[in-house]
């Protein structure tokens, strides 16, 4: 199976040999000897990475293979121990969380950060850059920030319909379930207008139907200048949606390169896809075998029962 | 001849919410076995967790009752619940970041501390990562470890009855297929179980029974197999992405 490049724009990757820390055409995210040492634990151990621009650019790897950590670390969110990284052309190592923003590097989190007692429209307007209401002088003149303010909740309302959250725009925040929150977080770092967005595994409490159609909605997001990385578990996700994949386990980049190279890759398979990956056999047992007396027969009832209600 | 099938627990008709005048759950039931392993899906708000929480006495059930074993239990608080057999394990904030992995398990048993070590020991044969890091605080852990520890502070009591959200949330691969696995074996141990999925055709494969929920009310039931292949679920929540 030939894997292409998909994105519209993307540069080709398909000549690249497939191994950790691979120079790409146009890079937009450059990792050197990036390291991040909690006491005796070496959480990121990154000797060279280079995310290529206008991609979607999948992170995958085990729990606690230190993801979100480097996530972290090139936003700004931690101080790694020692390593430089370029975004943009910008060195960023020292760089605040907000300021990495301002220069359109936007992540979300695996656990959600909204502002539980605003409502979902206040979420993600906060989140919009450029509004002259935010200065004190200026917020005191309604004309001088009313066009900014209009465009802002337009742009809102339209990524909230996207996102199927527009019937709860006046709601708190506090009150979305836990995949709503997840769109919630999703919609908002869009709403910054980023040319890289790194999003911190988007699909995970999202429902499958809905998975779909947010999945066409990052497809479309190199179309419109932008960079995607992100961290997702769900592998029919990535394999469907990514133009190069990075592995990491243990910190260190184990293994990168196009969808299908990395599903045959047996280090890949033994770290992180596991066995059932290929062998799915161990689910065709279906349920256990009921283990308590009369349970089996009152299961098989109700199963019964369910059925008849569902033929009237 | 009529057979008398009673439910180990059931939700009857439960109206429940979190803000004055606005109801999550709208008149919805859900029926538990004794051996049970039970699955519920459905769209993102459609009150799956509610649901959950409302069996155990986390939010206010305004309607409806719910009973285990034939005795109402509603509204009771979530410790009175652990003590009569019900295990609960949250899908966030599930753990103590604070304390260590064995203070955390301690707490899953504070009503029996007595048989601690013994259920220390079948916790880490189930879970070998919470023995072999038994001393390290849980607020280092990546999700997927604490996900494995709040598992096993809910398994700390032998419950009859365990609830569970959404616990392949935030899992790799291998884990999230590892979790099913360690699921249905808990549950061929003889607990009940209600398991709460997005990963819907894992949970269906390895459950009895399935509920879909859609807006706070009962859409489909049925065996796990038969809403797997069923054309409107995959329609309405299933997708085609994924056929496997």
């Amino acid at each position: 199976m030939a894997e292409t490049s998909r994105s519209p724009g993307a540069p080709a990757l398909t000549g690249l040999d497939a191994v950790p820390g691979v120079a790409k055409p146009d890079p937009i995210l450059i990792a050197d000897g990036v390291v991040r040492r909690f006491g005796g634990l070496t959480a990121v151990d990154v000797d060279h990475l280079e995310v290529p621009r206008g991609c979607i650019t999948s992170l995958i790897g085990p729990n606690g293979a230190g993801k979100t950590t480097f996530f972290n670390l090139m936003t700004g969110f931690d101080t790694p121990t020692a390593g430089s990284w370029q975004f943009d052309g910008h060195d960023l190592h020292g760089v605040a969380a907000y300021k990495v923003a301002r220069f359109g590097m936007v992540r979300t989190f695996q656990l959600t950060k909204a502002l539980m007692r605003m409502s979902v429209l206040e979420n993600m307007k906060l989140a919009a850059v450029d509004q002259p209401g935010e200065r004190l002088a200026t917020s005191l003149v309604s004309s001088l920030w009313r066009k900014r303010d209009d465009e802002v909740e337009q742009a809102a309302k339209e990524l909230l319909h996207r996102f199927r959250l527009d019937h709860m725009a006046d709601e708190f925040a506090g009150t979305l379930s836990g995949g709503q929150r997840k769109l919630l977080e999703m919609a908002r770092s869009l709403m910054v207008k980023p040319t890289m967005v790194m999003l911190d595994e988007p699909m995970a409490g999202v429902n499958p139907a809905l998975t779909e159609s947010l999945l066409q909605h990052v497809k479309d997001l190199p179309g419109l200048g932008m960079t995607v990385l992100f961290v997702e578990h769900d592998m029919d996700v990535v394999m469907d949606i990514s133009d190069w994949i990075i592995v990491m386990a243990q910190g260190e980049i184990i293994a990168e390169g196009p969808p299908a190279s990395i599903a045959s890759n047996r280090a890949v398979i033994d770290a992180y896809l596991g066995a059932h990956h290929e062998d799915k056999s161990v689910f065709d047992e279906g349920p256990a075998k009921i283990a308590i007396p009369g349970g089996a027969e009152a299961s098989d009832w109700a199963a019964a029962r369910a059925r008849e209600e569902r033929d009237q | 001849m009529t057979i008398i099938h009673e439910p180990l627990l059931i939700a009857d008709g439960i109206t429940a919410g979190y803000l004055p005048g606005v109801n999550i759950l709208d008149g919805c039931t859900l029926e538990l076995y004794p051996g049970e392993f039970v699955g519920i899906i459905g769209p993102n708000g459609a009150g799956k967790s509610t649901l959950l929480k409302a069996l155990f006495g986390l939010v206010n059930v305004r309607e409806g009752v719910v009973r285990l074993r034939g005795e109402s239990i509603t509204n009771l608080a979530a410790h009175a619940l652990v003590e009569k057999g019900v295990g609960f394990v949250p899908q966030t904030e599930n753990i103590f970041p604070s304390l260590t992995i064995r203070e955390n398990l301690e707490m899953g048993i504070y009503l029996d501390s007595d048989k601690f070590g013994e259920r220390f020991d079948e916790v880490c044969d189930l879970f070998p990562l919470l023995g072999q890091r038994a001393s390290q605080r849980a607020g280092g852990l990546s999700g997927g470890e604490r996900q494995m520890v709040a598992m096993g502070r809910a398994l700390m009591m032998k419950p009859s009855v365990l609830l569970l959200d959404e616990p392949s949330a935030g899992l790799s691969p291998a884990l999230q297929d590892e979790t099913f696995i360690r699921c249905r074996e808990i549950n061929a141990t003889g607990v009940s179980i209600v398991m709460v999925e997005q990963n819907a055709r894992r949970c269906l494969q390895i459950c009895h029974r399935g509920y879909v929920l859609d807006q706070g009310r009962n859409a489909y039931t049925g065996t796990g197999l038969e809403l797997l292949h069923d054309p409107k679920v995959i329609e309405l929540y299933l997708g085609t992405l994924a056929q496997g």
